[in-house]
């Protein structure tokens, strides 16, 4: 309802001053309050209602843009002379000097910062503040749960992103890290894929420091231990390069395609020499070659991967991983994309002696090979879902082995720092971290990198510092903690008494293995059965399945004249059993000496 | 003049002093025991560093002065003892038994 009140004022008086007089106080309007409308609503009883009071505030976020830095050096000169004194001219310094040296203030100012300056060397000398007390105290070993830090990450500036298959520490301190970039997967790359690969300082991920600019993508790329300006790369068209750092981002030489390798170089490394400049690399095409960087014309040396050690290459076995001791320099594996690893001395007589062993434990390609740095017999070989360590003189098995991966190994190698460390890389994008006399099941610390596989892996020399490279080209710095760079207490005695035992453990089962063997020929040859040594009969297939034929139709032969003896025999029962009793041994070429099936 | 010369010899016969060397307040060196050219680069790099002490010492607290100037560094401590013109540098290595 509307509540109106009119006031009237009369036209002549529009103007005029306002005249106030007090009245006494009128009642308007009264509106009693009407219970009714109560009814309208419902009591709420009791209300919970929420106070508080605090001061408002409200989150923004802001990232700001990249920020660029780069950093240069100032050039200082001498300067600050007086105008007429020429620094360069001895006989005007020495004169200004000799002025300012007569000067009273001079004398006093010299005397009296002497003395403050004698008490202060004093000082010095009577007691060394910074000494070390407790030096001779071993620090105890804190049991910290081992972790790993991200440091940084470094990503492909390309749009198209490759893979960085391979990285390689400066030699000289972790400073900088060489990554080979290339896209592994067959004609996987576009023309517009770059084939850069880059030298990344550590402090600076935005930009590499250094680009190389290879005619084909380089696979791997290595930095020569001896110079610091050297790096030596395998391309994917099997060519090998070297590039010195110092001459610009061009290859200085490359290997002519003829003389290289037919399928990528998958691996190039350097070799212990007095010049610093050999080198050798293996590719999926069964070759290994040596070079010397001085004259990449033509290999120096090369050898074909054939186990029948006949240098045949339509054998020869494709190599993925290459591994060499700069201690033992005559010797070198090699790991193969059949899963065989082959154990190789550079220096023997004939190519044929040079393929010493042959060491077969994996079922798909080896793509990590690494000795032991505390132990040299002792070596890690990654692939397929397994990461096993073998002892060089057991050929049969390795002697230790992780459990079966959900997903496959690309790469692994030990801690440089400890003995019983190493690491692995997984197809899943996790870093495995083992430490076995920790734990032999399980990797002690297993992190997830980053959501796509990771392929290369490094570690620093000095222990700490681990890259891995991903399938995209992202290459993530890490840092161990203390616990698994700090050598422990004991630490290499009981790698030692682990491997040794694992060794015996394998030797023992091999020899009881051989013995088995050995008894069940000894019973064959007694029972007068024709068992040729199944050896070299092995390696030729076609004959094993005549063999395999031919036994099956002599018992079939056998069966049946019994058959027909029992038939005339006239007993019926018999033709059922028979039936049951088809050669049992047919399948079995190797196991079942004697081809006699069991007669009723 | 003599004093002068006495006081440098005697702060050069302590022990573990590698240099000394006197610089004005242009940053010129004066005095020195070593050679030109590491002389030059002390001269201009303390004289800097500490110019920049007392101007922290004096914005803290502006009755406040620097009085004097230890860098220890790895191999040996570089003492720096200023005055209104002049600036005394010596350089010692404390550890030398």
């Amino acid at each position: 309802m509307e509540i109106v009140y009119v006031y009237t004022k009369k036209r002549q008086e529009f103007g005029r001053q306002c005249n106030f007089s007090d009245r006494q106080a009128e009642l308007h309007v009264d509106i009693t309050p009407d219970p009714s409308l109560a009814d309208n609503f419902i009591e709420r009883n009791p209300v919970d209602t929420g106070i508080q009071c605090v001061q408002e505030m409200s989150e923004h976020e802001i990232n700001t843009e990249r920020f660029e830095t780069s950093v240069r050096g100032i050039n200082h000169t001498e300067g600050g002379w007086p105008k007429d004194v020429n620094p360069q001219e001895v006989e005007h310094v020495t004169r200004y000097r000799k002025k300012v040296e007569k000067d009273e203030m001079y004398i006093s100012a010299i005397q009296q910062l002497g003395t403050i300056m004698e008490h202060t060397i004093r000082q010095n000398n009577a007691i060394d503040i910074y000494e070390e007390y407790f030096e001779d105290i071993e620090v105890d070993t804190v049991d910290e749960t081992p972790s790993a830090k991200t440091i940084n990450v470094f990503r492909d500036p390309n749009e198209i992103k490759r893979t960085s298959t391979h990285i390689s520490w400066f030699p000289d301190g972790p400073r900088k890290l060489a990554v080979a970039y290339c896209n592994l997967e067959f004609q996987g790359s576009t023309p517009d894929t770059s084939m850069e690969s880059y030298i990344w300082d550590v402090e600076n991920p935005n930009k590499p420091e250094t680009v190389l600019k290879p005619v084909s993508p380089l696979v791997c790329l290595e930095y020569n231990p001896k110079d610091s300006h050297i790096l030596l790369g395998g391309c994917y068209n099997g060519q090998i390069a070297y590039w010195d750092t110092r001459k610009g981002s061009q290859p200085v030489e490359m290997s002519p395609i003829e003389h290289s390798h037919r399928d990528p170089a998958y691996k190039a490394l350097w070799i212990q020499s007095k010049t610093g400049t050999e080198c050798f690399s293996a590719s999926s095409d069964g070759q290994v070659l040596w070079w010397d960087i001085r004259k990449m014309g033509e290999p120096t040396e090369k050898l074909y991967l054939d186990p029948t050690k006949k240098q045949d290459p339509t054998k020869a076995l494709g190599a993925m991983a290459l591994e060499y001791e700069p201690t033992m320099p005559t010797k070198f594996m090699v790991g193969c994309e059949q899963g065989s690893i082959l154990s190789c001395n550079r220096k023997a007589k004939t190519p044929a002696e040079k393929i010493v062993a042959q060491y077969n434990g994996h079922l798909g390609p080896v793509y990590s090979l690494q000795r032991n740095p505390f132990f040299p017999k002792n070596f890690l070989s990654v692939g397929d879902w397994k990461a096993r360590i073998w002892s060089e003189d057991i050929r049969e098995s390795s002697i230790m082995w992780s459990r079966q991966y959900k997903s496959y190994l690309t790469d692994g190698c030990w801690s440089p720092v400890r003995p019983s460390v190493f690491l692995v890389t997984k197809m899943d994008g996790t870093l495995d971290v083992w430490d076995i006399i920790f734990k032999q099941n399980d990797p002690t610390l297993s992190l997830q990198v980053c959501d796509e596989p990771l392929h290369s892996l490094r570690v620093q020399e000095q222990g700490r510092l681990i890259a891995c490279g991903s399938h995209s080209g992202t290459t993530t710095l890490l840092e161990l903690s203390d616990g698994l760079t700090t050598l422990q207490r004991n630490e290499k005695n009981l790698v030692t008494a682990m491997f040794e035992r694992e060794t015996r453990r394998e030797k023992i089962l091999d020899s009881r293995h051989r013995e088995m063997k050995l008894k069940e020929r000894s019973k064959s040859s007694a029972d007068g059965a024709k068992e040729e040594e199944p050896e070299e009969a092995r390696l030729e297939e076609e004959d094993l399945y005549t063999k395999a034929e031919k036994e099956f139709y002599s018992i079939i032969e056998q069966e049946k004249k019994i058959l027909e003896k029992k038939q005339q025999q006239g007993d019926d029962t018999d033709k059922a059993d028979t039936g049951k009793q088809s050669p049992i041994a047919e399948g079995d070429e190797e196991e079942k000496t004697n081809g006699n099936p069991k007669k009723k | 003049m003599a004093e002068v010369e006495e006081t440098f010899k005697r702060i050069q016969a302590h022990k573990g002093v590698i240099g000394v060397i006197v610089v004005n307040s242009e940053g010129i060196p004066i005095r020195s025991t070593l050679d030109n050219s590491t002389t030059v680069q002390y001269a201009g790099l303390i004289s800097q560093l500490a110019a920049k002490a007392r101007s922290t010492v004096r914005d803290i607290d502006p009755g406040n002065d620097l009085t004097f100037l230890r860098i220890r560094s790895k191999k040996h401590e570089i003492m720096v003892a200023p005055e209104n013109e002049y600036l005394l540098i010596v350089i010692q290595n404390p550890d030398a038994v």
